[in-house]
């Protein structure tokens, strides 16, 4: 597959979650978008690693060139784990506080 | 066509179309369901990339347990119903076109990046993704943000229950 076609797809999703952060209210849809762009920047990643190893694969058969790509990948899914859960936990919060989950309504931090 | 660019543009579709749904639908629960079968598109397209460890991962990570987190506490909230009030129209479309503006931007750039013409991403093909290398890898030349990882995550934990218990 040219390389082209896995950035378009992954700039189209990125794009979709950047939409619905801008234009949805509820505080948890808003989450869901973030981890939207978080997976497409993964695909980006790997299809840039599955580039790289191709490119190599041509001089060298046994090369292990592209692996850190998809090592980041694996870290990136680390750290969205532990942002959910802390993020997550800060919405419940909210919501026992002021019984709403619309970012219009979270928009100070006093109180 | 062979089978491989089917399954691409299957999943390719499967991917947008989802996506789009996350954003559409007025239902909490239904937004999880559909970001749920992104996930799963993603995974199909590493599957497709030979990225087979980070397949599986996505899937128990992310479908598993990431939204399983959600969907609890959608739940919890008791959201499984309309509670958005009525948004201003204007800053709907003014979002949308703000999003689409960026999507035209990223996507001419890329066009004049005459450097990834002729380019291919190895699909099939290539074992770099399998479990034996990456395994080698992380225990070897990443060992040292493995750990660091594993830090984060505690405390992460440590984190939601202590903001979950006030």
């Amino acid at each position: 597959m040219p390389i082209q076609y896995y950035i378009y797809l992954a700039l189209t999703l990125f794009s979709i979650g950047i939409i619905g952060v801008l234009i949805r209210r509820n505080a948890i849809i808003v989450f869901m978008c973030i981890e939207l762009m978080l997976n497409s920047v993964n695909l980006l990643l790997v299809a840039f690693s599955k580039m790289h190893h191709a490119a190599a694969l041509v001089t060298d058969k046994a090369t292990s060139v592209g692996i850190d790509g998809q090592l980041f990948v694996f870290f990136i899914m680390v750290v969205a784990a532990a942002e959910v859960s802390v993020g997550l936990a800060i919405i419940v919060m909210m919501y026992r506080n002021t019984h709403s989950v619309d970012v219009n309504f979270l928009n100070r931090l006093k109180n | 066509m062979g089978i491989t660019a089917i399954l691409f543009w299957f999943l390719t579709a499967l991917a947008l179309v989802s996506a789009l749904m996350v954003l559409l639908s007025k239902n909490p629960v239904h937004s999880v369901l559909w970001l749920i079968a992104v996930f799963f598109a993603i995974s199909g397209h590493y599957i497709l990339l030979n990225a087979q460890f980070l397949a599986i991962v996505n899937l128990i990570v992310y479908a598993g347990a990431i939204m399983v987190l959600f969907l609890f506490v959608i739940m919890l909230m008791n959201l499984n119903k309309e509670t958005e009030p009525k948004k201003n129209w204007m800053m709907k479309i003014a979002g949308a076109v703000s999003g689409g503006c960026l999507l035209m931007v990223l996507v001419s750039l890329v066009k004049q990046a005459t450097e990834m013409n002729g380019k291919i991403a190895l699909t099939k093909e290539g074992n770099i993704g399998l479990i034996e290398n990456l395994g080698k890898a992380l225990f070897s030349d990443f060992v040292v943000p493995f750990e660091i990882s594993s830090v984060l995550f505690l405390s992460a934990m440590v984190g939601a229950v202590v903001i979950g218990k006030k």
